[in-house]
């Protein structure tokens, strides 16, 4: 029986990996094509089906005068934004989150749920809706086309994220803790700092995640708010559509836009088996 | 040096946390505040510790208005009933942590946190995670993070009611012995329970409390031999005092019409008229004269066997030495020690206690 069910376990693991890592081989493998490669039948193994060449990885570094796409400046300024403004979100998050979870707000009607509720519905919307308050917004500043207006939009996209996980996790936190720390001699601000956020570490990472791959993954808000000033990955990697679609750049172009987010969530598996997230709470 | 409550108030909701307490403590005593669940008992900690604050009355200390000093200046220290620690140190910081937030000389805080683990049996703890402790151990950090303070206040919340029945036993005495004896005993202790044995224990000053009213304050022997009122003889007795309505009548002390005795010499003075009669559950024994009862759940408690019976109306519960299974519905019959019945008037004010002289 034990038997049976070491099998039925690693055969669950293996079909499993084989969905994950499968595209990403196949990804690789097709970056490497050429033209008459990728439409000549399926073909995996290089040199032995398939002749390697460059030409799909080159054009994402050439200049545009060469037929390339140069995607580096881009590549800095997704990397610059997605990170500063999931940085800004954790941090005003975490403190609204904190408020949210322990005190008591009352303004009217207005209580605590609804502030909860009023920053989760800022991504119930389509984002469509909010494509042309933005668009106003940001010409009213005069921060269309540029990195700060970016980040700022990423923020409020962002921040409802932030806020609705770190609530939970506050709300998990026995409120006896802060307490503890108050009778022990800290003022409140020395409370949240010396204990509260310590232990917060593993929300505001988990929280962190999901900020950082929403942020990474936005096309739409890139697209309508940039033009050619500032321009992010995403909207980069279209510009390579042409009559004929190139499968071998755009290949590239995937692995090369999801490298930091496999290098993110490494850096999270650390924190995660070491056992830091789990049980520093009971 | 005293702690004085002055008529305190607490109403946050349309009910009453707490109703007018008033309360006098005294440096090194130790006080027992013995309530159910909900009846206030960490409401009141939680005001003293200053976590809380009372919507009207005082609270003074060494003659100074404690109202007015917030939280983290009053130097006290609360262990709560559960297991609350800092999950991110271990368990020298943990320890260590009010001391340093407190700015004392680091060679003072070294050997205080040092005598604290001694006293709480934690040597060799020291760079423990918490989480790597059992939940006693995590207790005894708690509890030595408390002492190493050397607060005027000490204030436990239930602090053993989460630790399995051996732990609890030991650490009761332990307890005794930590607070009672030593250096500490200029402190005043306040420690909340709601189990009536373990107040008795600890043999401090009791303080009833139930619906955020203070019943009753005295000594465990007086609260014990006379309590207040009916609600008291409940909340002090572990089973709850047996309360039956009856009444004295003719020279006899009749519950209902088939259980009547012959009013005994103590009670002949009593007059005439109906009463809430107590009487303790190990009061009752099993007697082949006795009144024949019907036996609805019988439990077993260490030793002991609670045996909830009735009898028409009447309604009691018996504690019987050793381990004995009753069927459901079995017939039992069991007779009353008339030497010890408690009469309350029908309000539940205490009438007659077989302890008054």
């Amino acid at each position: 029986m034990p038997k049976l069910y070491t099998f039925i376990k690693y055969f669950c693991v293996i079909l499993w990996s084989c969905f994950v890592i499968a595209p990403f081989l196949w990804a690789i493998s097709t970056s490497f094509k050429d033209f008459n490669s990728v439409t000549g039948g399926a073909t995996y193994i290089p040199w032995l089906q398939f002749e390697p060449t460059l030409d799909g990885w080159s054009v994402l570094f050439k200049p545009g005068s060469q037929g390339g796409i140069n995607i580096i400046g881009p590549y800095f300024n997704s990397i610059f934004v997605t990170f500063t403004a999931s940085f800004i979100s954790i941090a005003l998050g975490t403190l609204s989150a904190y408020a949210l979870s322990r005190y008591t707000f009352k303004a009217g009607f207005v209580q605590n749920n609804d502030i909860t509720f009023f920053f989760i519905s800022q991504r119930i919307m389509p984002p469509v809706v909010l494509a042309i308050p933005f668009f106003l917004f940001l010409s009213t500043l005069g921060l269309l086309d540029s990195l700060a207006g970016l980040i700022l939009v990423y923020i409020v996209l962002l921040m409802p994220i932030a806020v609705w996980i770190m609530v939970d996790f506050f709300n998990r936190v026995p409120k006896e803790i802060d307490e503890t720390a108050l009778i022990d001699g800290c003022n409140p601000f020395q409370a949240f700092f010396k204990v509260v956020l310590p232990n917060s570490i593993p929300g505001m990472i988990v929280a962190g995640l999901f900020c950082i791959i929403f942020g990474w993954i936005d096309f739409f808000f890139a697209f309508i708010l940039t033009f050619t000033n500032v321009q992010l990955l995403p909207v980069k990697i279209v510009a390579l559509n042409s009559s004929i679609t190139p499968w071998w750049s755009l290949s590239a172009a995937a692995l090369v836009s999801v490298a930091p987010l496999i290098v993110v969530a490494f850096v999270v598996e650390r924190f995660l088996s070491k056992g830091n997230l789990s049980g520093a709470l009971k | 040096m005293s702690l004085n409550l002055g008529n305190i108030i607490f109403k946050p909701t349309e009910q009453y946390h707490l109703n007018d307490i008033t309360l006098n403590f005294e440096p090194g005593k130790m006080y027992t505040i013995l309530g159910r669940t909900l009846s206030g008992k960490t409401t009141l900690l939680k005001t003293i510790a200053g976590l809380l604050s009372p919507d009207s009355g005082y609270i003074q200390f060494e003659g100074k208005d404690f109202l007015a000093i917030p939280v983290w200046q009053r130097n006290v220290a609360m262990v709560y009933q559960q297991f609350i620690n800092y999950p991110h140190l271990n368990v020298k910081q943990n320890i260590e942590f009010p001391l340093k937030q407190r700015k004392m000389d680091p060679n003072l805080i070294e050997k205080e946190v040092s005598d604290a683990i001694q006293k709480v049996g934690l040597k060799g703890f020291e760079e423990r995670k918490i989480q790597e402790l059992s939940g006693g151990q995590q207790q005894r950090v708690a509890l030595a993070r408390s002492l190493a303070k050397k607060a005027k206040i000490l204030l436990l919340d239930e602090p053993l009611v989460n630790l399995d029945y051996k732990l609890r036993e030991g650490l009761r005495e332990e307890f005794k012995k930590l607070f009672i004896g030593s250096e500490a005993s200029q402190s005043i202790f306040v420690y909340a329970s709601t189990d009536p044995l373990e107040a008795m224990q600890l043999n401090g000053d009791i303080i009833v409390i139930d619906e955020g009213k203070i019943l009753q304050t005295g000594s465990a022997k007086d609260v014990f031999e006379n309590p207040a009122n009916a609600k008291v003889a409940e909340i002090t007795n572990d089973p709850a005092m047996n309360l039956n309505k009856g009444k004295i009548d003719n020279n006899k002390l009749i519950l209902n019409n088939e259980i009547q005795f012959n009013l005994p010499s103590n009670l002949q003075s009593m007059p005439s008229g109906d009463y809430l009669v107590g009487i303790r559950a190990t009061d009752l024994y099993l007697d082949d004269q006795g009144f024949d009862f019907q036996v609805d759940i019988s439990e077993i408690s260490g030793s002991e066997t609670f045996l909830h019976l009735h009898h028409q109306d009447t309604k009691c519960v018996a504690t019987i030495e050793g381990v004995k299974s009753y069927e459901v519905d079995e017939h039992v019959k069991i007779n009353f020690d008339l030497s010890k019945i408690y009469l309350f008037k029908e309000s539940g004010e205490l009438h007659y206690s077989p302890y008054q002289n």
